[in-house]
């Protein structure tokens, strides 16, 4: 096991920090979008963006590229704040979230995005176009890699399981998935709506090497990373439990935050508990 | 008949086999029909290229638009039903919207189908294709130009849906000319009235054209290959000089063929018209021929509709 000094560690979860209130502000500002899941999502995001992914911001089109594939879409802030924090556009950009002509449409659209790999919003289909670039790589020879977002309430979609099934029969071992284990989905608990236990369980059984992690902590999320890269023939799924709406007390665990801005008064309390009003 | 007939799926094969010899982009993708679509004959040539992704066809399209992503340019074939109704969205979200480079191939389009029924004879894919922005939608006329089709598709940027039969169809192109976009050949001159077919519909309306001479009537016969983008110029110019059109499609008359035409004509330039086709109803099991004859695609369907449109040109 890799060890990594506490000052790295820091430094990611102040981003992810910065991550969380680039989201509430920009979805504040928007007046609309998906707080609960970019906040459950951003500890993975800062990782990936500041530590794991080979990518280079100036060269969003570098072909040896690791992709990363946010198939959550709704998360669609948090994978701009990364983006930004990353340097793929202007931090001033993020304000024009769900505005008309902005760059940053309110789910994530690959023509426009710089940084953005594939265009998502519909839920179920990333983990598909992620091993149709983990094909490509096998094809092309070559080492990147892919890393796919998705929700729990998505482990619902038909698709997802069809997707799981080719990652396998193709032993595409150089696909990564996290499943943003938040235990809400739109309509409530994913117990309630869909049961998906033993989730772990279905996914061995598909033929995964699985990873259970607690999604906010650093050090897990690079380690089971770490360990994905080293398996050999078949696909990883990292099963991260995270909390909905994680960093802000009042929109923790909160079902009617996973689609909806905070109020001005809601909003100044978000930012004082994620460390001050300006990211 | 006089034209022989031939299968545009064994062309479609072949395209694919030599394309992938000229080309190491190229990747085909099945959803356990490759038998049928003919895929089968790449995935003998180059395994490697080829994956079948089972009875799966939303999860198709997905990893059909993720290899597009990253450089390739891809085949993805299965029946017509399965490759747009069935995942519509997947094409809609993850290949149109960022026009990648996805080329849908699908065979067993319409009521041709024969004795399948109704569950496998899709009618109405042309309009699910056509409403699609960034879509181009290709009905190749018979084996010689589908083979043409699909080299040229291989060339171009963006997705592109091409529609192929079942059975086999009457060859009415020459190997020699050349396969161009959105340029609808005038397979026929005529002056008293336009018919405009594709798919297996244009040797219908060349059927229909030799027996309307026999009524002194001179038709021109238009193949209207690519119904998106649509060849406005060739459609205009003929209801300018014929006066009258009549489309004829193996499709539902709703949002097809005829109804992009009639778009064209209404907006530019009024002629009476009429459309052959399928009705607004779902089609049954049956012998090809008898098909045809119930849902009204025959000849004697496009020479009524033709005298039709003549009785109302006055
Ligand atoms: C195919 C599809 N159906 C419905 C929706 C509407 N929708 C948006 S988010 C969501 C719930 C997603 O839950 P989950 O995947 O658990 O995401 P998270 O809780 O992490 O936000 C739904 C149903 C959608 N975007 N796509």
């Amino acid at each position: 096991m890799e060890v990594y000094d506490g000052e790295f560690i820091t430094e990611l979860e102040a981003i992810a920090k910065r991550i969380r209130r680039h989201c509430i502000k920009m979805i504040y500002e928007a007046g609309s979008g998906h707080p609960g899941g970019s906040l459950s999502a951003a500890d993975i995001l800062a990782a990936l963006y500041f530590h794991i992914l080979r990518h280079d911001p100036k060269r969003p089109d570098w072909p040896d590229r690791d992709r990363f594939v946010m198939s959550k879409g709704h998360a669609a802030p948090a994978l701009y704040a990364v983006l930004a924090e990353a340097g793929y556009f202007p931090l001033d950009e993020l304000s024009s979230l769900r505005k008309l002509g902005s760059r940053l449409q309110g789910h994530p659209c690959m023509q426009k995005t710089p940084g953005v790999e594939m265009s998502t919003g519909s839920l179920g289909h990333g983990l598909a176009a992620g091993n149709g670039m983990a094909l490509a790589a096998k094809l092309d020879r070559k080492l990147y890699r892919i890393y796919v977002l998705c929700g729990d309430g998505e482990m619902d979609v038909g698709e997802t399981w069809e997707a799981a099934m080719l990652a396998a029969h193709y032993k595409l071992d150089n696909v990564t998935v996290y499943v943003d284990r938040n235990k809400l989905q739109l309509d409530g608990p994913t117990e309630n709506i869909m049961s998906l236990e033993p989730l772990s369980d279905k996914w061995k059984a598909f033929g995964w090497h699985v990873i259970e992690i607690n999604g906010h902590n650093m050090r897990e999320i690079i380690h089971a990373t770490n360990e994905a890269r080293g398996v050999k023939g078949k696909p990883t799924v990292i099963i991260a439990h995270t909390i909905k709406g994680k960093g802000v007390s009042y929109m923790e665990g909160a079902l009617h935050f996973h689609g909806k801005a905070p109020s001005k008064q809601e909003y100044e309390i978000a930012m004082k508990e994620l460390g001050g009003d300006k990211p | 008949m006089k034209w022989k007939e031939e299968s545009q799926r064994k062309q479609y094969g072949r395209a694919l086999v030599e394309l992938g010899k000229e080309r190491s982009d190229i990747v085909v993708l099945d959803a356990d029909l490759s038998s049928s679509t003919r895929t089968a004959d790449f995935a003998a040539a180059f395994p490697e290229r080829f994956f079948n992704c089972g009875i799966a066809e939303q999860n198709m399209m997905d990893t059909a638009a993720g290899l597009a992503a990253s450089g390739k340019t891809v085949f993805v074939s299965t029946f017509a039903v399965f490759g747009t109704g069935r995942c519509y969205d997947q094409i809609r979200q993850s290949i149109a919207y960022p026009n990648l480079n996805v080329k849908i191939v699908v065979s067993h389009a319409g009521i041709t189908v024969g004795g399948d029924g109704a569950s496998h004879q899709i009618v109405e894919d042309i309009a699910l294709m056509r409403v699609l922005p960034n879509m181009t939608v290709i009905v190749p006329a018979d084996a010689v130009e589908t083979y043409k089709v699909v080299k040229h598709v291989a060339k171009m940027k963006g997705p592109v849906y091409v529609r192929i039969g079942r059975s086999d169809v009457p060859t009415i192109s020459d190997q020699a000319s050349e396969f161009e976009l959105a340029k609808a050949p005038v397979v026929r001159d005529g002056k008293d009235v336009t018919l405009i077919g594709c798919g297996i519909m244009v040797s219908k309306c060349l059927e229909a054209a030799d027996e309307l001479t026999k009524h002194g009537i001179d038709a021109r016969v238009v193949n209207l290959h690519t119904i998106k983008p649509i060849d406005e110029k060739t459609i205009v110019k003929a209801a300018r000089e014929t006066g009258g059109v009549v489309t004829a499609e193996e499709h539902s008359v709703m949002m097809g063929m005829g109804s992009a035409v009639a778009m064209v004509l209404v907006e530019n330039f009024h002629v009476p018209m009429k459309r052959v086709g399928i009705p607004d109803v779902f089609g049954e099991s049956g012998a090809c021929d008898e098909l045809m004859s119930k849902y009204g695609l025959t000849v004697d369907n496009i020479v009524e509709a033709a005298h039709d449109v003549l009785k109302r040109k006055k």
